[in-house]
């Protein structure tokens, strides 16, 4: 009964933690930088979700629509304002810019949003459904079913359609590609905008299950990025797995042991799984094919 | 010669701000006495921005109703009261220099605290060595009245951490038999604190503690915690948070189908539990001080009219909640004007002894008689505790 509830929540957390990390793979995939803010854009979907739907009482399919293109456009915005001018001058600081950026958000949207903690209300997760002894809600088992769905088609994107090769070629050779007829810039415009949507519609499914406030995306990006880096920063199916492998692990150490030591235990398993596999658990070493 | 164009304006910006400086300290100096004669200032050091700014704004609204009953009556020692207020952000630093600005330069007789415990511990010091009464009316913190000092300037109308857990075993036997204590506390100092505190008083009882388990703040499933307490044998759950983690918990034992008594220090009861936790929210019992609803005394019949006509955004008991921060302050307030009338001065080690020779005063919370001793400067204790639930938006007795 313990461990079997263990399961059953620690792969639903998990799968949460892929998703978001799904995000990071795809800047990086395209041009080896990311959103480190990654987890403020978890909380602008969840925090856009809840106004434009239970503040401005729009329909709910327009309210998600609305929010995710929103998301996707302060994508564009982070890799315009916050990445492009110090990758370009082949600086690292957009590590910090993006980080900042973050910050910056999180703080006004509590100023617009306010500080008290909302509910995003959902009938997928008001009644649980009896999962193999343990109480789920129906919503935990979409989310899974969502990730998969999300790093499947990614996958087959990237490897399987000519635009993909072509995004996967800017980041062998940006020159190359960009003699090739490639838009360089526009493929990575377009792969942070992908990111931060992908953060939305994680902050969209989190959202009914923990509460939208303006701090809830940080605890999330860190795991999220944990994951991403345990996965394998190049492989979607990796790091959906990895996701997967994190939550059960967190959740197995709290059952087991308690609380108290679960974030300890659990980073210094990611340390030492890096360690051991630097590339990440599903990853390849970078080679560059040129 | 961009140096020595700007050099020869630098005296001058220096001579303006100067003068503007000592012009405004001039204007303070003439204007400081002559407005102490009119009036007998109070301070307030609470959260009036941020997450708690609703817990700052019930204070304040707490005390200005009192304010405004004493002054109708010709106020006390035949001056009106005024309260100043100064937001700490939750910050202790800043809540230590609003208290030393209020008592040095608004030269206040006295001044009440706000939400936040570490705020108050830190101002502890200041009040006793500027010998100034600082009286807490919501942080529960046991080691803010029970501060070591010889001659303790602190004093506290609300409720004490360690009496608070205390009253949370008594009740939950009471109430639900509880035989086996299940501990879900924050992972801060204030989970700690009421983690020693719940096991002294379960011990006391001679209970023993199934467990005492931690969630952070942006945990979202705390069901591995629960089931651990639940096959240790807990039969009532005891829970240290506020409203968003403890909304979790609520959820988590929802999805485990496990039923079982929630008894809740007052946590919850800051935010929007029931929107937060679903219909299952209701089921939690939390302490509090004081409710507006149900029957109230003629007391509280006024002090409820009088807020509702100075605030009219009151409209319904949801918006007088947490009620606690608006009724300790208003007793708190009531209970120094009593000192203040018993000391024939408003001289801080004068104050201090007459807090102590306070006579019987019929207060919002319950009718107090000597309500400070030597030794114990807190006016409430575990029988001035009420356990309280939500329905709906609004915050009522248990068995209502």
């Amino acid at each position: 009964m313990l461990i079997l509830s263990a399961i059953v929540s620690g792969l639903s957390l998990g799968s949460m933690y892929g998703l978001i990390a799904l995000g990071y793979h795809v800047t990086y995939t395209v041009s080896h930088s990311v959103n480190f803010a990654q987890g403020s854009s978890v909380m602008l979907g969840a925090v856009l979700g809840y106004t434009l739907w239970v503040t401005l009482g729009l329909p709910l399919p327009v309210a998600v629509l609305l929010a995710l293109i929103l998301c996707g456009l302060s994508g564009l915005v982070v890799e315009r304002a916050l990445v492009r001018p110090f990758v370009s001058k082949g600086s690292s600081a957009w590590l910090m810019a993006t980080v900042a950026g973050g910050i910056v958000l999180d703080n006004a949207v509590m100023f617009t949003f306010g500080k008290e903690p909302r509910s995003l209300p959902s009938v997928l997760a008001q009644k649980p459904v009896d999962l193999f002894g343990a109480g789920v809600y129906p919503l935990q088992l979409v989310i899974p079913v969502v990730g998969i769905a999300i790093a499947l088609g990614l996958h087959l994107l990237l490897r399987k359609t000519s635009a993909g090769k072509a995004l996967l070629a800017v980041v062998q050779n940006p020159t190359a590609a960009s003699l090739m007829g490639i838009d360089v810039q526009r493929a990575v415009a377009l792969a942070f905008a992908a990111s931060s949507v992908l953060a939305g519609i994680a902050g969209l499914l989190i959202a009914p299950l923990l509460s939208v406030s303006s701090d809830m995306g940080l605890m999330f990006g860190i795991k999220a990025f944990a994951v991403a880096i345990l996965g394998g920063m190049g492989s979607a199916s990796g790091i959906m797995l990895a996701g997967f492998a994190y939550g059960l692990v967190e959740a197995l150490i709290t059952s087991a042991l308690g609380s108290s030591y679960t974030q300890i235990l659990v980073f210094l398993a990611v340390i030492a799984a890096l360690a051991l596999v630097p590339d990440g658990l599903f990853g390849r070493a970078a080679v560059k094919k040129v | 010669m961009p140096i020595s164009r700007s050099a020869p304006r630098l005296p001058r910006l220096a001579r303006q701000i100067g003068g503007a400086v000592a012009a405004l300290s001039l204007a303070m100096v003439l204007t400081a006495p002559a407005r102490a004669q009119e009036t007998i200032k109070v301070g307030l050091v609470a959260a009036l921005s941020g997450q708690s700014a609703k817990s700052g704004e019930a204070i304040t609204r707490g005390l200005q109703v009192a304010i405004d009953q004493i002054n109708a009556t010709g106020g006390v020692l035949g001056k009106k009261f005024e309260l100043v207020r100064r937001d700490d952000e939750s910050n202790p630093a800043k809540g230590v220099l609003a208290a030393r600005e209020l008592v040095q330069k608004e030269k206040v007789v006295a001044f009440f605290g706000g939400i936040d415990t570490p705020v108050s511990l830190a101002i502890v010091p200041f009040a006793n060595s500027s010998k100034v009464p600082f009286l807490a009316v919501w942080a529960a913190g046991t080691a803010i009245t029970r501060n070591g000092a010889e001659e303790n300037y602190v004093f506290r109308v609300s409720a004490v951490d360690e009496l608070v857990d205390e009253a949370m075993i008594d009740f939950a036997v009471k109430t639900h038999a509880t035989k086996k204590p299940g501990l879900m506390l924050i992972n801060n100092p204030w989970g700690e604190s009421n983690e020693a505190g719940l096991k002294k008083a379960a011990g006391a009882k001679g209970l023993p503690v199934a467990g005492a388990e931690k969630f952070d703040n942006a945990d979202v499933d705390m069901v591995p915690q629960l089931t651990r307490l639940k096959e240790a044998g807990a039969d009532t759950i005891f829970l240290v948070a506020n409203v968003q983690p403890a909304a979790q918990v609520v959820k988590s034992l929802d999805r485990m189908g496990w039923n079982v008594p929630v008894v809740s220090h007052w946590g919850p009861a800051g935010g929007r539990f029931t929107e937060l936790g679903g219909p299952s929210a209701e089921k939690v019992d939390m302490v509090q001080t004081y409710s507006f609803s149900g029957k109230l005394s003629p007391k509280g019949e006024t002090v409820l009219a009088a807020l509702k006509a100075r605030y009219p955004e009151i409209k319904t008991l949801a918006d007088v909640t947490p009620a606690v921060g608006i009724a300790n302050a208003y007793d708190a307030m009531n209970l120094l004007a009593l000192a203040i009338a018993k000391a024939g001065t408003t001289d801080g080690p004068a104050l201090r002894k007459a807090f102590y020779e306070i006579g019987p005063y019929v207060g919002l919370i319950k009718t107090y008689d000597k309500p400070f001793t030597l030794g114990n400067n807190d006016a409430l204790g575990k029988g001035d505790y009420i356990f309280t639930h939500f329905k709906g938006a609004e915050i009522v007795p248990v068995g209502n």
